[in-house]
């Protein structure tokens, strides 16, 4: 078994109204700064053992599908390291 | 026969939620999660509130709890099921009930008195009223905008899962009266069998005499069919 760190990225789905982002949006442009859009996202940080990466990867994915995205509204994005 | 109402950590309809169902002549039970279902349930309640501080997303963790495969079987059987406010999130986050509630167009938690218009009067909670009735709830979410793809919500309304709309208080859906950017204006929708549904607005806020407005009454009755 070999230490992995998979990192989940949380994101709506294009096209679902992201009121917070929006929020922030302004505030930066209010702060004087120009920017044409921001999307945020969700990041989460999983420090896993595997027998090799692509295992390490098929259980986050299946954490992200049972709960850390919602698929109604969500994409996701796995990727897998080596931990340090 | 006893109406479960499930509390989760952070619930704080549940009482509520009991009281109101207790005046209308029912037998309701507050039913701590993880004590499971009592085994004389013939109503499953799931009450407003904030369970695990809406951590992740509102909802997303008490619909993982275990009681929650217990209110699937329960309903799969047959039981009448309804989810309120942060019930409502835990319903659809549990796959119980199509879609998502998210931020609030907004983004402010908003808590006011509502227009529904009653779109489907031939659902266990809402064959008390007419079709195209128009009754008066509150509301009290930051996350009750409900939002799902745009060919999932077509068969939703064609199927006639839409409880109630939100509306002005003369029954047109307008973008004013749209309270939280709902798609649709969606304020409650069924699940695949009509015997579970979760709607946004507060059902047993109004539902005491003694409080002035009944218009939440009809909802909770249907926990009698």
């Amino acid at each position: 078994m070999t230490a992995f760190t998979a990192t989940v990225t949380v994101r709506l789905k294009r096209g679902v109204l992201d009121p917070e982002a929006e929020t922030t949006q302004r505030s930066l442009e209010r702060l004087g700064f120009e920017l044409d859009d921001l999307r945020s996202a969700d990041v989460f940080e999983l420090d896993l053992e595997a027998g090799d990466a692509d295992g390490a990867a098929d259980r986050a994915e299946e954490m992200a599908e049972r709960l850390l995205a919602n698929p109604t509204i969500h994409d996701y994005t796995v990727e897998v390291a080596r931990a340090e | 026969m006893t109406i479960a109402v499930i509390r989760f950590g952070g619930s704080n309809c549940d009482r509520d939620s009991v009281q109101a169902l207790e005046s209308m002549g029912f037998d309701a039970e507050l039913v701590w999660h993880a004590d499971g279902l009592p085994e004389d349930t013939t109503g499953i309640m799931l009450p407003g509130g904030f369970s695990y501080g809406d951590y992740l997303r509102a909802g997303a963790m008490a619909a993982r709890s275990p009681i929650m495969g217990e209110v699937r079987e329960a309903a799969a059987d047959g039981t009448p099921v309804l989810g309120v406010c942060n019930g409502a999130q835990i319903g659809c986050e549990s796959s119980l009930t199509p879609g998502a509630f998210t931020t609030n167009e907004s983004a402010r938690f908003q808590c006011e008195h509502v227009h529904l218009r009653v779109e489907n009067a031939e659902t266990p909670w809402t064959s008390r009223y007419g079709e195209g009735d128009v009754i008066e709830l509150p509301i009290a979410h930051g996350e009750g905008r409900y939002e799902i793809p745009d060919d999932r919500l077509d068969e939703l309304e064609a199927e006639g899962r839409i409880l109630f709309k939100y509306c002005n208080e003369d029954g047109e859906v307008t973008p004013e009266a749209n309270p939280n950017g709902s798609k649709h204006a969606v304020a409650g929708v069924t699940g695949e069998c009509d015997h579970v549904a979760v709607m946004m607005p507060h059902p047993e806020r109004a539902s005491l005499e003694d409080l002035g407005r009944t218009d939440g009454q009809p909802v909770l009755s249907g926990f009698a069919d």
